[in-house]
């Protein structure tokens, strides 16, 4: 059970990361707008499918 | 094969094929007859109602995004031609002046705008637009929120202006206009952000914490060794911190502050609440033993920083509306110097006293007095009235209104806050915060709740400790986790939110929360009359000639001299008869507001009021035959020569097809119905009557509707409005409740609580039922917290609940109260 005094920390540090990581993305605006991604998703996937011909 | 190549051949051509009477693949409108325009969109020839439609339906094929027309699920605004008009007032955003009031450099030279969009009806308009603006050479970063609608494109000025941008997209028919985000938006955006952060930090601290408690509680119930027993809690302890002393900070904060004004809110126990599981989680970890209860705490803030998130947007999101409304006002004005000279300032910069020329359909910039030249003028936007209105030297023209017919030049007298505009938002803004009254009410009782709960917490603790019992401060914790109404809190604005959400995607907008509940005491409804009970627009009605005369004569010749003429009568009779071919007039003489004359064939005909009428031509309007519609009820265009009246023609404002069975409805189920009106006697009386209504009143100024709905509450009415009009915006904001047509001018709407989108009467009726329901599902909620609540305190203070009991307990109602709630999206 001692290897949870390394487990601990690493895991810690992985949230430190994930934290900063997330601040950065309301920094940046991400979370402005929540409603677009899911039509755009719809949308842009019908247009990849076209140029095919 | 060969009837196949015959069909394709058909398809293509198609010459002779009117396609008048199906609906118009762009907007939906119907195609008025001998209209026979198409685009070609994937192939097939899809009719078109207008050239408008036809110029944005091609553009948007020959952009390659014709699949815009698949992925949409409502039809588009009508098209509008990019007429050199404005597209000079677009290229107007290219000057100096207004880039530096709109965009912004930055540092790789490029320069960076906010837009607001205007005619958007789905998902698929904002993909369009977006896919449009990448498209463009010189354009670098183009970002448009769904949610918000607005758009933020970065661009090289060298390769393109922002002139050219808009004219992009008002090729794929919206419209787009730049805005100065303004301080008020910066700030709501570091709310929200800095809001954001905070639920990051709780929810993933919280998410470590909620781990290391799941060894915790197995080990408390299998064993754990006592090193490690301590090691989780220590962890839990340090990584609890920054949601305590961080995302928790809003709380505090606000408990603080309402503390100070000795105001007892929700969030004084929820701070308490915090800080004495911290303390107490706090000394049971150096102490050894005790319970520790990071992760309720943790989890506590977590949900609740996420809840007031949510409605922290929708309150931002119902006040845009009203930014929309400044944006109505002009950006900019043309100034004429004292030297003569003409130059184009921003509108902002005007003074009193400044000489301003307003060309034909250009908004007024400001309030002024005309000093040269006379028009007419639409102010819609302040009466809700669209007939012009004739003005001429020494006349007001109030900013905001629409310049019609000629350019005149305007002394200005009053600018910003002091505008007419101004004045009444500003009446309105203090009408809308008067109203709250239920909003101050539930704080009070909230108040005493929670200082009634406060007081057993510590009175538990104390008759507790007395005692000598080990427990006591457990059972004051539990009593306190189980007091926090946090099902109560939550019984009402979770089934609100459902319900809002249902009604907006049946049309209905609701602004404001707290509204849909109370709808269910009304008692009183108010209608107004012009563009809510009636279409807002006038229709030809009758008409009549001289009985020596045809009807189809007079009509061709009543045609020929309205033509161009921009006046709604005028409009409505030509919408009558499209088929009618005009003459060629000369000598046409339009006097604003007035009347048009013309000669046709070298005779001078005359149309227009009877005022005019009797004073161009000095025939006398009395002619037994003009009279025998009755009037008084009907707006008259009569139609003359020289020497005779030729035609009467009557136009009224039709009521709307919904209105009467809306009206029978309402009576049936008990409600008080009123119609209050600015308009004259006649046509008051005349709808009122149409549609059974028997209280009316006319001729009534803002003031006295305002007064009447007044007199109504003081009889114990419960008083909902319904109207459209910016001279309503008062009188809805007073209210108890309001309702505001979808097609209501923007001031009306900023203060109604409900916009009816679908701008269908038969909606109301509708929302009326959905507050019924939603009421009987929030009073289940009420009656299920508040057993809850008062049946576990008594459990809790006399020691039957440990704090982990009253976490989950509370867990449970809070999540039995949101299902509930969801039952209503159905």
């Amino acid at each position: 059970m001692e290897v949870l005094y390394l487990l601990i920390p690493v895991s810690i540090g992985l949230l430190l990361l994930i934290v900063r990581i997330l601040l950065w993305a309301v920094r940046s605006g991400q979370f402005e707008d929540l409603e677009g991604p899911a039509h755009r998703i719809l949308m842009d996937e019908e247009k990849i499918a076209e140029p095919r011909d | 094969m060969n009837q196949s190549v015959e069909h394709l051949q058909k398809d293509l051509n198609s010459p002779d094929e009117s396609h008048s009477g199906q609906a118009c693949f762009h907007c939906g409108l119907r195609v008025p007859e001998a209209i026979d325009l198409t685009a070609n969109i994937d192939g097939v020839n899809q009719p078109m109602c207008c050239y408008g439609c036809q110029a944005v339906a091609r553009a948007i094929v020959n952009a390659g995004h014709s699949s815009f027309y698949r992925f949409r699920t409502a039809n588009s605004i009508t098209g509008r031609e990019l007429i050199p008009e404005f597209v000079r007032d677009i290229e107007i955003y290219d000057s100096k002046t207004l880039r530096q009031q709109f965009t912004q450099q930055d540092n790789d030279q490029l320069t960076e705008v906010s837009l607001m969009l205007e005619g958007i009806t789905c998902a698929a308009c904002i993909w369009l637009i977006e896919k449009t603006l990448e498209s463009i050479e010189g354009v670098v970063l183009v970002r448009v929120n769904f949610a918000s609608q607005r758009a933020w494109v970065k661009w090289d000025d060298s390769i393109i202006h922002l002139s050219g941008i808009l004219q992009a997209i008002a090729r794929v028919g919206y419209r787009a206009m730049p805005f100065n985000p303004g301080v008020q938006q910066q700030a709501q955006k570091q709310k929200r952000q800095s809001q954001q952060r905070r639920i990051a930090v709780a929810g993933l601290f919280g998410m470590q914490v909620m781990m290391l408690s799941i060894s915790l509680y197995v080990g408390a119930w299998s064993g754990m060794e006592a090193e490690f027993d301590r090691l989780f809690k220590v962890l839990s302890l340090i990584l609890s911190l920054p949601v305590v002393l961080y995302a928790a900070l809003p709380f505090y904060r606000s408990a603080i502050r309402d503390l100070r004004h000795l105001n007892v809110t929700m969030d004084v126990p929820v701070s308490i609440a915090i800080l004495i599981a911290f303390v107490a989680s706090v000394w049971a970890t150096y102490d050894g033993h005790g319970h520790v209860y990071f992760d309720s705490m943790v989890m506590f803030v977590f949900f609740l920083s996420a809840s007031r998130y949510f409605e922290m947007i929708a309150r931002q999101r119902s006040l845009s509306a009203a930014e929309k409304m400044i944006q109505s006002m002009p950006a900019v004005a043309t100034r004429v110097r004292r030297d003569g000279r003409v130059e184009t300032i921003p509108a902002q910069t005007l003074v009193e006293g400044d000489r301003v020329i307003v060309a034909p359909g250009e908004t007024v910039p400001a309030d002024g007095q005309i000093v040269k030249g006379q028009t007419s003028c639409d102010e819609a936007l302040l009466t809700g009235e669209s007939l012009p209105v004739a003005k001429s030297s020494g006349d007001a023209l109030l900013g905001g209104s629409v310049n019609l017919s000629h350019p005149v030049t305007l002394e200005i007298k009053s600018v910003g806050s002091e505008t007419v505009l101004s004045q009444i938002q500003q009446m309105v803004e203090k009408a809308q915060a008067d109203k709250p009254a239920l909003v101050r009410l539930a704080d009070r009782v909230a108040g005493r709740f929670i200082s009634l709960v406060l007081f057993i917490v510590i009175a538990t603790a104390c008759i507790w400790w007395l005692k000598g019992s080990e427990g006591w401060f457990e059972i004051a914790l539990s009593v306190l986790i189980v007091s926090c109404p946090c099902a109560l809190s939550l019984a009402v604005p979770t089934a609100l939110s459902v319900a809002i959400g249902k009604l907006q995607s049946n049309g209905l907008l609701v602004k404001r929360a707290s509204s849909l509940e109370g709808l269910n005491q009304v008692t009183h409804i108010v209608f107004d009359k012009t563009g809510t009970l009636t279409r807002g627009k006038p229709e030809l009605s009758q008409c009549v000639s001289n009985p020596e005369l045809t009807l189809a004569d007079c009509l061709q010749i009543a045609v020929s001299l309205e033509t161009h003429s921009e006046h709604p009568l005028a409009c409505a009779l030509l919408r009558s008869a499209p088929e009618v071919i005009p003459f060629e007039v000369k000598a046409l003489l339009n006097a604003p507001g007035e009347g048009i004359q013309g000669e046709i064939d070298g005779q001078p005909y005359f149309i227009g009021n009877a005022a005019y009428i009797e004073r161009v031509t000095g025939i006398r309007i009395d002619q037994a035959w003009c009279q025998s519609y009755g009037t008084d009820q009907l707006t008259t265009v009569v139609l003359s020569n020289r020497e005779q009246v030729m035609a009467c023609y009557y136009f009224c404002d039709q009521v709307r097809d919904e209105a009467q069975g809306l009206i029978q409805d309402l009576i049936s189920k008990g409600y008080q119905i009123s119609l209050l009106s600015g308009d004259r006697e006649g046509p008051t009386k005349a709808i009122a009557e149409q549609v059974g209504i028997t209280h009316y009143a006319s001729v009534m100024t803002p003031q006295r509707k305002a007064e009447s709905v007044a007199d109504l509450q003081s009889r114990g009415e419960v008083v909902l409005m319904i109207g459209d009009g910016i001279n309503d915006a008062p009188v809805l904001a007073s209210a108890d409740y309001s309702i505001a047509m979808g097609s209501a001018t923007a001031v009306a709407k900023g203060s109604a609580d409900l916009l009816l989108l679908s701008d269908h009467l038969s909606d109301i009726k509708n929302a009326l039922g959905y507050a019924h329901q939603t009421q009987s599902v929030v009073r289940q909620n009420l009656g299920w917290a508040l057993t809850y609540n008062l049946s576990a305190i008594p459990a809790a203070a006399l020691g039957f609940v440990a704090p982990w009991m009253a976490a989950l307990g509370m867990s449970f109602s809070s999540l039995l109260v949101v299902l509930n709630a969801l039952r209503l999206s159905r």
